[in-house]
């Protein structure tokens, strides 16, 4: 039998592993974007095994606005991207030093 | 007092206008050749000024929700938006003349503050974790494409970077404490999920950690340590015009965001939230106050000055009386007009060679310019917080509050930084009265030229001279922010 832990467990799970890959990524940003989707999943993840326990539809609600709002950062984010290659030619997060202090 | 209609859409005409209003300006601003750009600009100016018209009324008789329970209005909403129009109106006017030196006198400029104020707006009257999820990221992700907005300066693109992928995390994490706050209390509204809290029926130990989550994400947006490592990077490396904008009117919303989601729907469990929030404030009066001696970049010590403010905004919600949160109000409201002024001063100096960004650019300021040099002092004394200026009250109406609680010794402390804080800003203004002014070049005595139209200058002396009268006078204001919490 699947219980509500599980579920919360899971997330919890991708939740970490999200975090973690973003903190020892050195090399690449296209897989912090990927680590912050991840994020949000988790987070839909939370919410819909809520909204099914609590058997209340606002948190599923929720997740179609995080998705839409999902969507439009990752498009933010690769537009920042693309506009750091073209001034860098680079996308190497340990080269993201320029300033300090 | 509480009126629950379920759709009223009266309540929001001032949002709904502002959104058509936005795009408008969209529509028209495809239609505006390069040199008559100044139609947007005015466009955009209208758009405030008929939002201001509509948001005047709305609020003053107590709390109104709408949507289904998910909009509210009340006096604090009126008072912030109030603000936060007079602000981004004020940040327009400053920013003409930086953008049209640089060639970024562009529609986008205008629409994404525009975007960024309506995200303002919804979080300032949200009354769901839904809403005030949808206005944080409406304002969040029009702040990063802004910083981004000079698409040839390497180092903005990295500010942005750096501010997306930080401000995304609190996002997540923001959003992973309200999944949290949703499974245990059943609810997505404020006053729903305070009465849940309040029957005590949810586990204390998920609260908790539903609670540290969402702080850290309010921390993050206001910037308080030690989640404040990407402002510095952010103020530095985005165009002077775009700081202005986000040192100012999200400070506004960070604070609404923080009475939202702590002050109201946590309100059973506010000692918890108040312990870890007096770490975050005396971490971020110790940490700002100290690190922005020793920067040389105008831009980032103002941004190490923020933090240290932002500790102060703190002091009042640790306060938590009603006294204490007005005061919190009125020292955001002040903090906000400082650092438009502080900003507009840079963007003032600036020259499309030079941008007037370091401290050395403010040397012989009284040579130069001595009416520029008193405005300037004006606004520094205000940030040090010497009577009689608008500072000064802010500071002192804050302490009060945390006195008034009982907890003497973070006002003592408090104010032991900001002791320590009065250093950087003296050194402004001892550079601007008695260091020798940068000439045209070594062996010339002509002084290099303040090039600022009469609007820009006006502007700006409006700006320093209101903190003054704001100290002299600031009964008005504070009973403004005073009536926003009764």
């Amino acid at each position: 039998m699947i219980t509500l832990s599980h579920y919360l467990t899971l997330s919890a799970v991708l939740f970490s592993i999200s975090i973690v890959g973003i903190f020892i990524n050195r090399k690449n940003m296209i897989l912090l974007l990927m680590c912050i989707e991840l994020m949000l999943l988790a987070v839909n993840f939370n919410f819909i095994a809520f909204s099914r326990y609590l058997d209340d539809t606002a948190g599923q609600v929720f997740v179609f606005f995080i998705l839409t709002v999902a969507a439009a950062e990752t498009a933010i984010g690769l537009a920042i991207l693309v506009v750091l290659f073209r001034t860098r030619h680079s996308i190497s997060v340990s080269k993201m030093s320029s300033m300090k202090g | 007092m509480l009126q629950t209609d379920v759709l009223n859409y009266g309540i929001a005409a001032a949002e709904i206008a502002l959104a058509v209003g936005v795009c408008l300006v969209l529509v028209v601003d495809l239609f505006v050749r390069d040199k008559d750009r100044d139609i947007t600009y005015l466009l955009s100016l209208a758009v405030l000024a008929v939002t201001a018209w509509l948001v005047a009324p709305i609020g003053m008789n107590g709390r109104e929700v709408t949507f289904y329970g998910s909009f509210v209005v009340d006096p604090m909403s009126r008072v912030l938006k109030l603000f936060s129009l007079l602000t981004v109106a004020v940040v327009f006017l400053y920013s003409r003349k930086y953008l049209k030196e640089r060639d970024l006198y562009k529609g986008e400029f205008f629409l994404l503050s525009l975007f960024a104020l309506l995200g303002v707006f919804v979080l300032i009257s949200a009354n769901s974790l839904l809403t005030a999820f949808l206005g944080l990221e409406l304002m969040s992700l029009s702040l990063y494409a802004m910083v981004a907005f000079n698409r040839d300066s390497p180092k903005a693109a990295e500010a942005a970077m750096k501010y997306f992928v930080l401000g995304a995390i609190a996002s997540g994490v923001l959003l992973y404490g309200m999944s949290i706050i949703y499974g245990v209390t059943g609810s997505l509204q404020f006053d729903e999920i305070a009465t849940s809290l309040a029957a005590g029926q949810s586990n204390y130990l998920s609260v908790l950690l539903g609670l540290a989550f969402i702080l850290v994400g309010v921390a993050f947006k206001l910037g308080a340590v030690p989640f404040h490592m990407w402002l510095p990077d952010v103020y530095e490396g985005a165009p002077t015009s775009v700081t202005l904008f986000i040192a100012t009117v999200p400070k506004l919303a960070g604070f609404a965001m923080a009475v939202r989601l702590l002050v109201e729907a946590m309100a059973p469990v506010a000692a918890d939230w108040q312990s870890m929030m007096i770490v975050l404030a005396l971490l971020s009066l110790g940490v700002g106050n100290i690190v922005a001696i020793a920067q040389t970049n105008i831009k980032r010590m103002l941004a190490y000055s923020t933090i240290a403010h932002v500790g102060f905004i703190l002091i009042g919600f640790i306060a938590g009386s009603p006294m204490g949160l007005a005061a919190s109000l009125f020292y955001s409201i002040i903090y906000v007009l400082m650092s438009a002024a502080a900003f507009g001063c840079i963007i003032l100096l600036g020259t499309k060679e030079a941008e007037a960004d370091q401290l050395d650019s403010f040397k012989g300021l009284n040579e130069r310019s001595p009416w520029l040099a008193v405005m300037m002092l004006l606004v520094m004394a205000s940030m040090i917080g010497i009577p009689p200026f608008a500072g000064f009250y802010a500071k002192w109406a804050v302490l009060s509050a945390i006195v008034e609680r009982g907890e003497i010794w973070i006002a003592i402390v408090a104010v032991l930084f900001s002791v320590i804080g009065a250093f950087y800003y003296l050194r402004v203004i001892r550079m601007m009265y008695f260091d020798p002014p940068k000439r045209v070049s070594t062996d010339s005595d002509e002084l290099v030229p303040i090039v600022a139209g009469f609007d820009v200058k006006l502007v700006f002396s409006l700006n320093a001279l209101a903190l003054l009268a704001l100290g002299i006078f600031p009964n008005q204001l504070l009973a403004l922010c005073t009536a926003a919490f009764m």
